[in-house]
């Protein structure tokens, strides 16, 4: 028998259709279909008026930390979590232990999976094990389901094998994810390098040390054709480059984190380690030339960088404390301030947020025109809450972004035309 | 001073922290605890039957004995710990650490820690009042205290002074509550050295940075070396402790630039024929030495303070 679902009242935002307008968005057996003439008696409509009906939104950039630090999150907490956030799909890293450089881990992590809160795209290492030395079987994790490579939570070093990486993903049908990093340069660094910085007595990483390779990886993807995209760029400097690169037709993507537009360094005061990230937060003048490149282009996405850790991890010495912080439950409302300072429009944040980290992880979505899979977000732009420690679903708590009142958020959350989360 | 003003700090984390009224009754407290080291019975039944830990995860005997002698001046029971962050790899954190002392129930926890913003970690974690021996490169308050209680003591005032701080500031904690001190109480402070040793916004703190030692020491009141190092965890800061002793030790024709009654300063341990010229470390312009003597008379001031600026118990 037919499942027929009809949210009805809504605005519909589909950038990849054109479309904003009120109305009915029909789907059955999980599809987006056209409005049928005939409703049936037991058709399901829910009325979503006042609220914003979208594609799924995708993260591109999420750690469920499984296999291995399951105690931190779970491929099943972690989708979870990405359902209260109106995110009905994740693309997650490769730094679990094991290392996700080789068909079985692939497997294991897409088994998992099967049955939860949202789609679950692994993103395979560049090197094994991550180490840096030798590039991992891409073919053959190509296989049991990547969508990319990235040896993220650490910078390709050698800039040989980061070639050779690229030149063996574009055979593969793959692209490459840069965590953008100089080691020299950052290395015992816990903050940004500034004012806040040498208040606090806390060594610092300069934007430079992102940069620089953005500037060698731009370089590394025209000359070998490889699709590169920039994992989390937090700086004035890597958009330059960014916007440059794309100006001459370089194959390149780039991503931010909602930190990064929301936050500054100062939110460090205190030696608050919520507040710890690697990349840091930057200045005033990074954060503003972030949400310059979200409107005009040079950024294609907001990912989370969602990295669970517990207090075991974060209640330590500045310093010592582990770098990250979850995101995939805050990232719309915070994404939603920018609209209402007008900064982006709502179709700009859907395109952000859905269709272009559609394209660029190849995966179906951020559409919703008639035939593409049912992943839909209903939004209710003006829902007002404050985000506390009780209501957090993954299952670690390291969000700077506790007890901050928030604007907007998740109603409905489908995924495959089945509703995974409710407001 | 304002006759309601009344001492509120239960911890001292730094001098950023302290209004310029807190630096003045602090030092005034000193001074009159400073009379005490002078007596044949140096000790007063003020925190008798308080019990002080001294927790050191730096070496340091230098602080570490003044705050002790600071503590048995005042009749506390002091016990030292001399913590190695090697417990921290053996899988006990700094907070399981701090609970555990918790439980016995010590009134005060002077802590040197070599991660800034350790003692901020600690203090809502336990009820004992936690006083900064040193944090990392943040700050190190009771050297900040005692260098501004010498200066008072051989100028008379603490403002409108030219302070010249030269070498390493960027991994200085001294330099940082120097630099926080001597601006609060209306003084200025002008920085010099490499680039290598200066960071970045530092100026955001009220210190100025001049091009040469030449300019900092120049018409200064005060001029404080810091101890340099040639290298940090394989950071490269200078090719050379001689170069450095050439290009920006002090030495006497130096201070011939200086107001003729300039005192020279260092937090210790001193490298000789580094930082410091011997024959001006050991000169008549050096007040090193009146630096140590007043550092235990600052410690006993911070004791007191910190327990309310109450008499312990008397038996
Ligand atoms: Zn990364």
């Amino acid at each position: 028998m037919d499942e027929l679902l009809v949210l009805e009242n809504g605005r519909i935002i589909d950038p990849s259709s054109g479309v904003d307008s009120v109305g009915s968005l029909w789907i059955k057996n999980g599809k987006i279909v056209d409005a049928e003439d005939f409703v049936p008696s037991d058709a399901r409509r829910i009325d979503v008026h006042g609220c914003w009906v979208v594609p799924g939104l995708i993260d591109m950039h999420v750690h469920l930390r499984d296999p291995g630090q399951e105690y931190k999150e779970n491929v099943e907490t972690g989708t979870n979590a990405a359902a209260a956030g109106g995110i009905t799909a994740v693309a997650c890293m490769p730094n679990t232990t094991p290392v996700n450089d080789c068909a079985e881990v692939t497997r294991y992590v897409l088994e998992r999976a099967q049955g939860c809160r949202a789609r679950v795209y692994p993103v395979g290492a560049v090197s094994r094990k991550s180490a840096g030395k030798e590039i991992a079987d891409y073919a053959e994790m190509k296989d049991a389901g990547i969508v990319g490579v990235t040896d993220d939570g650490l910078p390709v070093i050698d800039s040989q094998l980061m070639r050779r990486a690229m030149e063996y993903a574009k055979s593969h049908g793959l692209f490459v994810m840069s965590h953008s990093e100089e080691y020299a340069l950052s290395r015992g660094g816990c903050m940004n390098e500034g004012e806040v910085a040498t208040r606090l007595g806390l060594k610092g990483i300069p934007n430079a040390a992102e940069s620089i390779m953005v500037f060698r990886d731009i370089a590394l993807a025209e000359l070998t054709g490889c699709h590169v995209h920039f994992s989390h760029i937090s700086t004035k400097e890597s958009l330059d480059l960014i916007r440059q690169a794309k100006g001459r037709g370089a194959k390149v993507s780039a991503e931010t984190s909602p930190h990064y537009f929301t936050l500054t360094d100062k939110a460090v005061e205190g030696y608050n380690t919520s507040a710890k990230m690697n990349p840091p937060l930057r200045s005033e003048e990074d954060r503003q030339a972030v949400i310059e490149a979200l409107a005009d282009g040079t950024l294609d996405a907001i990912a989370t960088d969602h990295a669970p850790h517990t207090e075991l991890e974060k209640d330590v010495e500045f310093d010592l404390a582990a770098n990250g912080i979850i995101g995939l439950e805050t990232s719309l409302s915070l994404s939603l301030e920018l609209v209402r300072e007008k900064k982006i429009d709502p179709a700009r944040l859907v395109e952000l947020m859905s269709v272009r980290p559609a394209q660029i992880l190849g995966v179906r979505g951020g559409s919703l025109a008639p035939g593409d899979v049912a992943d839909v977000t209903v939004i209710d732009p003006d829902a007002e809450f404050t985000y506390n420690v009780n209501m957090v679903v993954s299952k670690s708590k390291n969000s700077p972004f506790l007890d901050r009142a928030l604007k907007g958020r998740a109603k409905l959350t489908i995924v495959d035309g089945r509703v995974v989360y409710q407001l | 001073m304002n006759e309601n003003y009344q001492f509120k700090h239960r911890h001292i984390f730094g001098i950023e922290q302290m209004s310029s009224e807190d630096i003045q009754f602090i030092l005034q407290t000193a001074a009159s605890f400073k009379e005490i080291s002078n007596r044949p019975i140096k000790k007063v039944p003020t925190l008798r039957g308080k019990t002080i830990i001294n927790l050191f995860y730096e070496p340091s005997t230098r602080t570490r004995l003044s705050f002790e002698i600071a503590g048995k001046r005042l009749s506390a029971d002091t016990f030292n710990i001399s913590a190695s962050t090697s417990s921290a790899q053996k899988g006990e954190t700094l907070i399981d650490t701090v609970r555990n002392m918790q439980a016995m129930n010590p009134d005060i926890i002077v802590m040197r820690h070599s991660s800034s913003g350790a003692p901020n970690l600690i203090a809502n974690k336990i009820n004992a009042s936690i006083i900064n021996a040193g944090d990392g490169a943040h700050e190190h308050p009771s050297q900040g205290l005692l260098d501004m209680m010498t200066v008072l003591e051989k100028k008379q005032r603490l403002d409108g002074l030219k302070i010249a701080i030269i070498g390493d500031i960027t991994h200085s904690r001294v330099a940082r509550s120097d630099i926080l001190g001597f601006t609060r109480m209306g003084s200025e402070v002008y920085l010099a050295g490499p680039a290598t040793f200066i960071p970045p916004g530092i100026e955001k703190m009220g210190a100025k940075v001049c091009n040469s030692v030449a300019e900092a020491v120049t018409d200064a009141d005060v001029v404080m070396a810091l101890r340099i190092q040639k290298e940090r965890q394989n950071d490269p800061l200078i090719p050379s402790l001689r170069e450095y002793a050439i290009r920006y030790g002090i030495n006497n024709r130096l201070l011939g630039l200086a107001k003729d009654d300039v005192v020279v300063m260092h937090p210790g341990p001193i490298n000789r024929g580094v930082e410091l010229n011997p024959d001006v470390a050991d000169g008549k312009r050096s007040v090193i030495l009146d630096q140590v003597t007043n550092g235990v008379a600052v410690r006993m001031a911070l004791l007191y303070l910190v327990m309310g600026g109450e008499k312990g118990s008397e038996g």
